[in-house]
């Protein structure tokens, strides 16, 4: 008879499920379970086998296997329970606050897990082909930039000979290169907006050092081609992102990679009633990573989208010790019958910002300090972030530039925290620096 | 004379860094960068610019039916070097298991380089 019931189920086995799983685990949790769908622990790092991982965690450059390994290590030393092939396919809560999860895999078919704390890391998946306007028919040979790198990387299966990218993101990036290596000819990569939301690293390493163009206000107008595609046609465009007529360019190519965005994978989030962000497409969480549902956490790229995998492990280690927190504070509930409190000042933002991570704040559960991770909505120079408690500017950081391709971060310390002992409100706002 | 247009890759602010190179191709102006790091950058870029290759090739006898092992250079190679080292890994299979580190081909291309696998193969 298999075991059912859990302190800590940790979704997804990527590198926030297992980060999270060793934060927990170390935090003094030991009766943790992760559950992952893929045959192998590592989500999607397994397809990104180009360097550049964990320098901010190993000091060197790993590859995303590479990066995957040490983690799963980590989590196979301390001797966590992982299920692999196995998908979760809804999670629940009961009355007395217990996480129900029912998952399913070949050998066991439906499993019903109980558990106290759950931390949601199931990642994001990419935008689909449907999430665009392209008028045409939809002709075999497009795909979205992380298929095309699974088809190389896992399958070793060059899915086409000249190929058009749309989307100037790290993937897309990433695949211009490897396609190139492969004996592709890559023709150009066409960016909607004014700048492009990859790496400048990834640029130069990955277009320019194959002089393959770049062309910024640039969209696919025409996919040509009833089975395969046959060329496409890219437009520039204007200010309101609208295609200028009389700017078409034709290319001839067999294949039109996307690389237009991620999405956060939600599905089970949304089922348990998680409050969501409209901006992010994830759950709204405070200061330990605590989604709207008491004893559920997050973290990684089902909560907002990183582009560097070390933000990630960062944040879902605290989610694990968050976790762990939870737990020990149940069980102190029970042997004393009473709840801690809980408190909940919004994060709020302006100047550009477009969500902040938390979105709220309880200063009685800081441990020493919290970061704020956030975004801006276009290209900012010289400005200075600042963050008032009540009014009154208690952090002010000078930003050289801010990109809305590369996330923000504001450390918030306790010491601060503890010097304003009856805050009620917290504003984080970017201000021109002059 | 000629210049070599460049972009900064330390920092997201990206400055385009102008180098005006000499007849003996001797570095003569940098301009465009906002730091020193730039500065530095660019001076690598434009005499001995390296990089790290990464690729993946077929394995056989994998036990858990996967088809391909992920490699990289054990370190820099000059960059007008990776279409050799590609060139070398092609149509190549590799017997597994395989472990992280394991080194796969000796002296890549005459690189000197070792190429190593990143991932475990079983
Ligand atoms: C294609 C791609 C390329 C990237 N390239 C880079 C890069 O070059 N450098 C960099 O630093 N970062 C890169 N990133 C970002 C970085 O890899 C991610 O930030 C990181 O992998 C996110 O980790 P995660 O654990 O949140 O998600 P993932 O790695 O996606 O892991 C999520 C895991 O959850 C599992 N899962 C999902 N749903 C279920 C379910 N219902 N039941 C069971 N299991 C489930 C999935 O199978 C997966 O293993 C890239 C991301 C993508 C998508
Ligand atoms: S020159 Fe300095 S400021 Fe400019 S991109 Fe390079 S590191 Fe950043």
């Amino acid at each position: 008879m298999n075991k059912t019931d859990y302190d800590l189920i940790v979704i997804g086995g990527g590198p926030a499920g297992l980060a999270a799983a060793i934060g927990a685990y170390d935090a003094g949790e030991k009766n943790i379970l992760i559950l992952e769908r893929d045959t192998r622990l590592g989500g999607i790092l397994n397809q990104c086998i180009h360097n550049g991982f964990g320098l901010h965690t190993f000091q060197e450059e790993l590859t995303g296997p590479e990066y995957a390994q040490r983690f799963a290590d980590l989590v196979l030393e301390r001797g966590i329970e992982c299920r692999l092939d196995t998908m979760v396919v809804s999670v629940g809560t009961d009355a007395e606050g217990i996480k129900e999860v029912a998952a399913v895999n070949e050998t066991d078919g439906l499993l019903r897990l109980r558990t106290r704390a759950l931390i949601l890391a199931m990642g994001c998946r990419e935008r689909s082909r449907g999430a665009l306007n392209i008028p045409g028919f939809r002709p075999a040979g497009i795909f979205s930039a992380g298929t095309a790198q699974r088809l190389v990387n896992i399958e070793g299966y060059l899915p086409g000979r000249r190929v058009v990218i749309l989307g100037s993101g790290d993937i897309g990036l990433i695949m211009a290169r490897r396609m190139t290596l492969e004996g592709a000819k890559v023709l150009v990569c066409a960016e909607l907006m004014p700048y492009s939301g990859g790496l400048k690293r990834n640029i130069v390493q990955c277009l320019d050092d194959f002089g393959i163009p770049l062309r910024l206000s640039h969209t696919v107008v025409r996919i040509e081609g009833k089975e395969r595609v046959e060329g496409v046609v890219l437009a520039k465009v204007g200010s309101d992102r609208k295609p200028i007529p009389g700017t078409e360019e034709h290319y001839e190519c067999d294949t039109l990679l996307l690389s237009v965005g991620l999405l956060p994978e939600n599905e089970l989030t949304v089922g348990l009633g998680a409050e969501m962000s409209r901006v992010t497409g994830g759950p709204v969480v405070n200061e330990s990573l605590e989604t709207s549902v008491p004893g559920v956490f997050a973290a990684g790229n089902v909560l907002h989208v990183h582009d560097l995998v070390d933000y990630v492990s960062e944040e879902a280690k605290l989610a694990g010790e968050s976790a762990a927190a939870y737990v020990r504070e149940c069980r102190e509930a029970e042997q004393a019958g009473t709840e801690k409190s809980r408190d909940r000042i919004p994060v709020g933002f302006s100047g550009g910002i477009r969500y902040t991570v938390p979105s709220s704040v309880d200063p009685g559960r800081v441990r020493h300090w919290i970061k704020f991770r956030f975004r801006v909505g276009e290209v900012m120079t010289n400005r200075r972030v600042v963050l008032s408690i009540d009014g009154e500017s208690v952090l002010s950081r000078k930003r050289r530039v801010m990109a809305p391709g590369e996330m923000e971060e504001l450390v918030l310390t306790k010491k601060v925290l503890d010097a304003h002992p009856d805050m009620k409100s917290l504003e984080i706002r970017i201000e021109e620096d002059n | 004379m000629n210049t070599v247009n460049l972009t900064c890759i330390g920092c997201p602010l990206g400055c385009q860094i102008e180098v005006m190179m000499g007849d003996d191709n001797e570095i003569l102006l940098i301009t465009g960068n906002t730091c020193p790091r730039g500065e530095s950058y660019a001076r690598k870029e434009v005499t001995a610019p390296t990089r790290i290759v990464t690729s993946s090739v077929r394995v056989y006898g994998s036990r858990t039916g996967e088809r391909m092992v992920s490699l990289k250079t054990a370190s820099d190679i000059p960059k007008d070097r990776i279409m050799d080292v590609i060139r070398d890994l092609r149509g190549v299979a590799v017997p597994c298991p395989v472990r992280i580190g394991d080194v796969l081909f000796k002296d890549v291309a005459g690189t000197g380089v070792d190429m190593i696998a990143t991932k475990n193969v079983d």
